[in-house]
């Protein structure tokens, strides 16, 4: 049987994964990967790290360990390839009460919620930065729900799991999308080195029928630019998360996965239409 | 989405602009609110895994990944919870639950990936804290009873802890073991603190910030064994230049009339 909507149950899958592979490096001794989402070792070789968070350790004016700034880099370097907030879409535990909260809104179509553009989580990145440089320690990880939630998961169930209804009442009622989409510093970050990461969403003009159901799935609809996806032929924003959504609802198999370099489309007409495009 | 579930474009173009940056605002300062409002101050009973950085140190290099809760055998680490005392997210130890049992090759040091934990610490030369006789009038052994389970618990017994024996005058013919804490070999393991058969501890350990005295290194105990009698006093890079020490005085008080009098 082949699922509806693939991408979705894989995300779901992955998050799951990461958080059952790192539970059990703490409790039941897996040496497949120890640690959390903030610094890990795999396989008791292999370190990574939260660049986000050593940067904030770095404006506190403090050099961390080698081991952690090479896993830094390693990080870096995967979501470059990947698509810096493909972290969003496919590791982050939040991005399920995101996508919950999205689930919500549609079906009570609340009023008077605020907007902001993405572009805020920019500015609470900066601004967090600034903080830890102030006061001499990480700022955004001494608050981070993301932190928080992931720590509960991973280590012991407690206090952190208020981020669960906390962000659903924001995202539901007060700020649409509000966490993800507008504050989160961390996904700030990410779209940021999104902005130049190969891996990236490919579209195909000649297959459109412009019915805008990508655009009512992503939760970053800004991104989808038609002008833009027309003449460069993919979804150019480091905002986006490849998180596939509109890969999988596309009705008119427009959308498919590529990288920013060439199309990885599964109809030769397609692909083929897309290199003109980029060309 | 269904016409009319979306704002109007006015009202949207509206909603994002300066009110926008207005919630921005609000919202970064909220962070920043809650941020200077969590606990910064180190709780007393706050003890850090062996090879910690000083504690601001420690604070702005900790990832909170807790690798080292990971690593540690005994399960006596743990991550501070949301509303702890101790700075969320950071490991912690409580002696009276689990004491740090010095593992030869300190697995929870070796473990941090970001230099908070020194992972090259020997564990004789971890300050994890100091352990403090707090309750000198209800340890036992002050009271004249045999006792000593903290110093038969120290893993450097008659190191770091020390019996000093004294004749005990009540009775005229029992002496006193008293427990004393060396406070230059104390790791700050916290066994003395588990093993206490009190209800409550008499004996605990102290972060060393707050269990030891500043400014010990200006006196000389000159009586003492192990001191070294020089003579020497470490010079002041330049001696004050005095062309009138009676009037330097002068301006002081006299304290010449003082030396003076009988």
């Amino acid at each position: 049987m082949r699922a509806r909507y693939p991408y979705l149950v894989a995300r779901r899958l992955a998050q799951a994964s990461v958080i059952a592979v790192l539970w059990g490096g703490a409790h039941l001794g897996w040496s497949l990967a120890r640690g959390d989402l903030s610094s890990t070792l795999l396989l008791g070789t292999v370190p990574l790290s939260d660049p986000f968070a050593l940067l904030q350790v770095l404006a506190t004016g403090h050099l961390p360990a080698t081991t952690a700034l090479l896993g830094g880099a390693l990080t870096l370097g995967a979501y470059w390839l990947l698509g810096g907030r493909a972290w969003c879409a496919w590791v982050c535990p939040v991005n399920p009460v995101a996508d919950m909260a999205g689930w919500l809104r549609r079906r009570l179509s609340p009023r008077g919620l605020l907007e902001i553009d993405g572009e805020a989580r920019l500015w609470v990145a900066a601004g967090l930065l600034a903080l830890s440089a102030i006061v001499g320690t990480p700022a955004f990880e001494a608050v981070s729900p993301i932190g928080a939630l992931q720590r509960d998961l991973v280590y012991g169930l407690g206090a952190g799991l208020l981020v669960v209804p906390l962000l659903l009442l924001l995202d539901t009622l007060v700020l649409r999308h509000g966490w993800c989409g507008s504050l989160c510093p961390l996904g700030g970050f990410w779209s940021v080195v999104g902005a130049a990461s190969v891996v990236r969403v490919r579209f195909d003009v000649a297959r459109c029928d412009r019915c805008g159901d990508c655009a009512i799935v992503c939760p970053e609809s800004q991104v989808l630019r038609f002008g833009d996806m027309e003449r460069t032929g993919l979804v150019r924003s480091g905002d986006c998360s490849n998180c596939m959504r509109c890969v999988e609802v596309c009705p008119r198999d427009a959308l498919h996965l590529g990288t920013r370099f060439h199309s990885n489309s599964h109809s030769p007409e397609g692909s083929e239409n897309a290199t003109r495009q980029s060309a | 989405m269904a016409p009319g579930g979306r704002p109007s474009l006015s009202r949207r173009g509206f909603l994002t602009g300066f009110p926008a940056r207005n919630a921005a605002l609000a919202a970064t300062g909220g962070l920043l609110a809650a941020h200077v409002a969590r606990p910064e101050a180190r709780a007393a009973g706050t003890l850090r895994p062996p090879g910690a950085q000083p504690e601001g140190d420690f604070l702005a290099t900790c990832l909170k990944c807790g690798q080292c809760v990971s690593a540690c055998p005994f399960y006596a680490l743990r991550l501070a919870r949301p509303g702890a005392a101790h700075a969320i997210g950071t490991p912690y130890f409580e002696p009276r639950e689990i004491a740090c049992q010095m593992c030869e090759g300190v697995p929870c040091a070796r473990a941090c990936p970001s230099g908070a934990l020194d992972a090259a610490v020997a564990i004789k030369d971890a300050r994890m804290g100091i352990a403090v006789l707090v309750d000198q009038e209800n340890c036992l052994a002050y009271l004249g009873l045999r006792c000593e389970a903290c110093y038969r618990a120290c893993p450097m017994s008659g190191e770091a802890i020390q019996l000093e024996f004294s004749s005990q005058a009540r009775t005229g013919k029992h002496a006193f073991f008293l427990p004393k804490v060396r406070g230059d070999t104390c790791t700050g393991c916290g066994r003395c603190e588990n093993a206490c058969v009190m209800d409550s501890p008499a004996i605990r350990v102290l972060p060393r910030e707050i269990a030891v005295a500043q400014g010990a290194e200006s006196y000389r105990i000159g009586w003492r064994e192990d001191a070294v009698i020089t003579g020497d006093f470490p010079a002041a890079e330049q001696a004050p230049a005095v062309d009138n020490l009676d009037a330097v005085l002068q301006s002081m008080g006299d304290t010449r009339a003082l030396e003076d009098s009988p």
